[in-house]
C-alpha cells in the first residue's frame, strides 16, 4: 500500500500536527513500512474467527457506585504547562 | 405547507444520576469550585486504570427497557478520538458498534396524532469538561468530565417541531420515572442535537445538517423551524445544502456554522483496552426489568379508563412520579379517586406553591389523606373544613381525626341545634327574609352564610339549607 503525501497531510491535520516537507516525506516512508508490516496479517485465513478486542478474556469488571475523595486541586494542576488559580489554561479555542 | 418534506432525527444526551463518575470515585454533584471534583482518572493522567461504575450499566439498561429496546447480551466500550481541550485524554470513552441497547421506540401524540418514534440505539459514554472562553485564552474545568451519560439516538422519524417537542417531553418523563437521570435542563443534564434534512416528495433524502447546543425543548423546536426554513430557501434559490455542524444561538434565534464538511469527523474508533466487555445474562436483564415503575403514559390511561378521571386530572397527577404514587396509594387506602384528585390539584398544590416546596415534600402520608377523605365522605367534617385540616396537616404530624377532635372542627349535624340557629338568623334578618318571600330565591344563601358564621363553619351546610327552606315556607 502506498502512502501519499496527501494521506500524511490528512493524518497530521487530524492529529493537529504541523510538519515540514522533509518530515512529511520521511513519515510517508515510515508509515508505508508500518502499514506494509500490518498488511502481512491479511495473508492469514481468519474466516469464522471472532475479532480479539482484549488481551485477556475477562468480562464485567465493574466497581460499585461509591464516592472517593477527589484530589487536591493544586495536585491536579501542578504539571499543567499553563494554569491560573483554579483552571488549566489552553490557547483560545475557536468554536 | 409546500412541496418539501422535512426529515429529523435526534441525539439526546442524558447525564445519569449516579453518585460517582463513570470510571472513578469523584462526585457527579453539579457545581463545586473549578477542578475540585477531579482525580488522575477523570483528568486523563497517563497510567491510570479506569474502572466502570456498575450503576451506569444498570441505568442504561433500565432506560433501554423503558424505551422498549432490545438489550445487547454482549457490549463493549470504544475510544472515539478527537482533539479538543474539554477532553483531556484526546478521546472519549464511548460505544461504537456494540451499544448496550438497540431498536426501541416511544409512542407520542403530537397535534392530536399518535406517532411512533424509533430508537436506533442507546449507549454509555463520559461527559466532557467545561471550557470558559476568555479574551485570548480558554480556561478548562474538568468537574463535569467523566460524569456518566447515555446517548439516545432516534430514527429519522420526525416530520416537524411539534413531534420533536412531544418526544422530548415523553422521553424526559420516562427518564424521570425510571430515576436514571434528574433531567435538569438548566444544569445540562439533558441536551439534544438535531439532524435535519429536506427533500421533495418522492425524491431521496437531502443532505443533512447537525445542530448542537440545544439546551431546552423550546430551543430544539425553534431550531427545527428555523433550519427547515433556511434549507428550503437555499434549495429554492438553486443552492446546495452543505453537510455542516451548526451551533444554535437561542438568544439570536439563528444557526451559525461550527464545522464544515472539510474537517468532518473521523474519529478512528477502536475497542477500549482498559474497559472489559460487558456480558449481560438474561437473569440480570430480567432483574432490572422488574424494577421498572409503571410509566406515566400507562398511568394516565389507567386513570382515565379504569378510574374514570378526566384527562386533565390524569395529566396533572402524572407531572411528578411522587404525586402519582401518592395518589395511587391514597386510592389504595380506600379513598375515592376523584376526591383525592381534587384535593391534590387544589389544596395540596396550593400549599406546596405557597411554601415553595417540590412535590416530593408533601408532608402527608397517603393513609392519613385517605382518613381525611373518609371523614368528609361520612359527613364528620365539611369539604371546606377538610381544606383547613389539610393545612394543619402540612404543619403538624397528627392524624386528621385528632386534629378535628382537638380543635372541635366536627360538623354539627344535630337538627335541634341547627334549627335554633336558623330561627335566630331569621328573626335577626327581616329584610332578607322579606326579599326571599318576595321571590328572590337567591337571598337564602345570605341566610345560610349567617348560620354558618354563627356555627363557626361547623354546621352541616346541606342541613342548614334544608331547614331554612322549611322554616320560611
Ligand atoms: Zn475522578
Amino acid at each position: 500500500m502506498t502512502i501519499t503525501i496527501e494521506t500524511v497531510q490528512h493524518i497530521a491535520h487530524l492529529a493537529k500536527l504541523q510538519l515540514s516537507e522533509t518530515e512529511m516525506f520521511r513519515l510517508a516512508d515510515e508509515m508505508e513500512k508500518i502499514v506494509g508490516f500490518a498488511d502481512k496479517l491479511s495473508e492469514l485465513d481468519i474466516e469464522g474467527v471472532k475479532p480479539t478486542t482484549h488481551a485477556v478474556a475477562v468480562q464485567n469488571v465493574l466497581r460499585d457506585d461509591e464516592l472517593k475523595p477527589s484530589y487536591d486541586r493544586e495536585k491536579i494542576l501542578q504539571n499543567a504547562p499553563e494554569r491560573d488559580a483554579a483552571c488549566f489554561l489552553v490557547p483560545k479555542v475557536v468554536e | 405547507m409546500d412541496e418539501f418534506k422535512t426529515v429529523i432525527g435526534l441525539e439526546v444526551h442524558a447525564e445519569l444520576d449516579t453518585k460517582s463518575k463513570i470510571y472513578c470515585g469523584c462526585t457527579t454533584e453539579f457545581g463545586g469550585d473549578e477542578n475540585t471534583h477531579v482525580c488522575p482518572v477523570c483528568s486523563g493522567m497517563p497510567g491510570v486504570l479506569p474502572m466502570l461504575n456498575r450503576k451506569v450499566v444498570e441505568y442504561c439498561v433500565k432506560a433501554g427497557l423503558a424505551l422498549n429496546c432490545a438489550i445487547n447480551p454482549y457490549s463493549r466500550q470504544d475510544r472515539k478520538h478527537y482533539f479538543y481541550p474539554d477532553l483531556p485524554k484526546a478521546f472519549q470513552t464511548s460505544q461504537f458498534d456494540q451499544p448496550l441497547c438497540l431498536n426501541g421506540y416511544v409512542d407520542i401524540v403530537a397535534g392530536g396524532q399518535p406517532k411512533r418514534i424509533g430508537i436506533t440505539r442507546i449507549h454509555i459514554e463520559e461527559d466532557a469538561g467545561k471550557l470558559i472562553h476568555g479574551a485570548d485564552q480558554t480556561r478548562v474545568d474538568y468537574n463535569r468530565c467523566g460524569v456518566p451519560l447515555i446517548e439516545i439516538v432516534t430514527e429519522p422519524d420526525f416530520e416537524n417541531s411539534a413531534q420533536v417537542h412531544a418526544f422530548l417531553e415523553a422521553l424526559r418523563e420516562i427518564l424521570l420515572y425510571t430515576e436514571v437521570s434528574n433531567c435538569k435542563m438548566e444544569e445540562g443534564s439533558l441536551r439534544c442535537d438535531v439532524n435535519l434534512s429536506i427533500h421533495r416528495e418522492g425524491e431521496p433524502f437531502g443532505t443533512r445538517t447537525e445542530m448542537k447546543n440545544l439546551n431546552s425543548f423550546s430551543a430544539a423546536a425553534a431550531a427545527v423551524e428555523y433550519e427547515a426554513q433556511r434549507q428550503r430557501r437555499v434549495v429554492l434559490g438553486g443552492g446546495k445544502i452543505s453537510q455542516d455542524t451548526l451551533r444554535w444561538d437561542d438568544e439570536a434565534g439563528y444557526n451559525y456554522v461550527m464545522r464544515s464538511k472539510e474537517d468532518a469527523d473521523e474519529y478512528f474508533y477502536f475497542p477500549e483496552p482498559d474497559i472489559m466487555p460487558m456480558v449481560l445474562s438474561e437473569g440480570y436483564i430480567e432483574r432490572i426489568r422488574k424494577t421498572l415503575p409503571e410509566l406515566p403514559a400507562k398511568r394516565r390511561e389507567r386513570y382515565v379508563q379504569v378510574m374514570g378521571l378526566p384527562m386533565y386530572d390524569a395529566q396533572l397527577l402524572t407531572v411528578s412520579k411522587f404525586i402519582s404514587d401518592f395518589f395511587d396509594r391514597t386510592v389504595a387506602a380506600g379513598a375515592q379517586p376523584k376526591a383525592v384528585s381534587n384535593f391534590i390539584m387544589g389544596d395540596i398544590t396550593r400549599l406546596l406553591n405557597e411554601r415553595g416546596l417540590a412535590p416530593e415534600k408533601v408532608p402527608i402520608q397517603p393513609d392519613a389523606m385517605a382518613e381525611l377523605l373518609d371523614l368528609i365522605s361520612k359527613g364528620v367534617i365539611s369539604n371546606s373544613m377538610g381544606s383547613k385540616v389539610i393545612e394543619i396537616m402540612f404543619e403538624e404530624t397528627k392524624s386528621p381525626a385528632d386534629i378535628v377532635r382537638e380543635r372541635g372542627m366536627a360538623q354539627v349535624s344535630d337538627a335541634g341545634a341547627i334549627r335554633g340557629m336558623c330561627e335566630q338568623v331569621i328573626a335577626e334578618n327581616p329584610k332578607i327574609v322579606a326579599d326571599y318571600k318576595g321571590g328572590k330565591v337567591k337571598a337564602i344563601t345570605a341566610l345560610v352564610g349567617q348560620v354558618m358564621k354563627m356555627s363557626r363553619g361547623k354546621a352541616n351546610p346541606a342541613m342548614v339549607n334544608q331547614l331554612l327552606e322549611e322554616l320560611l315556607k
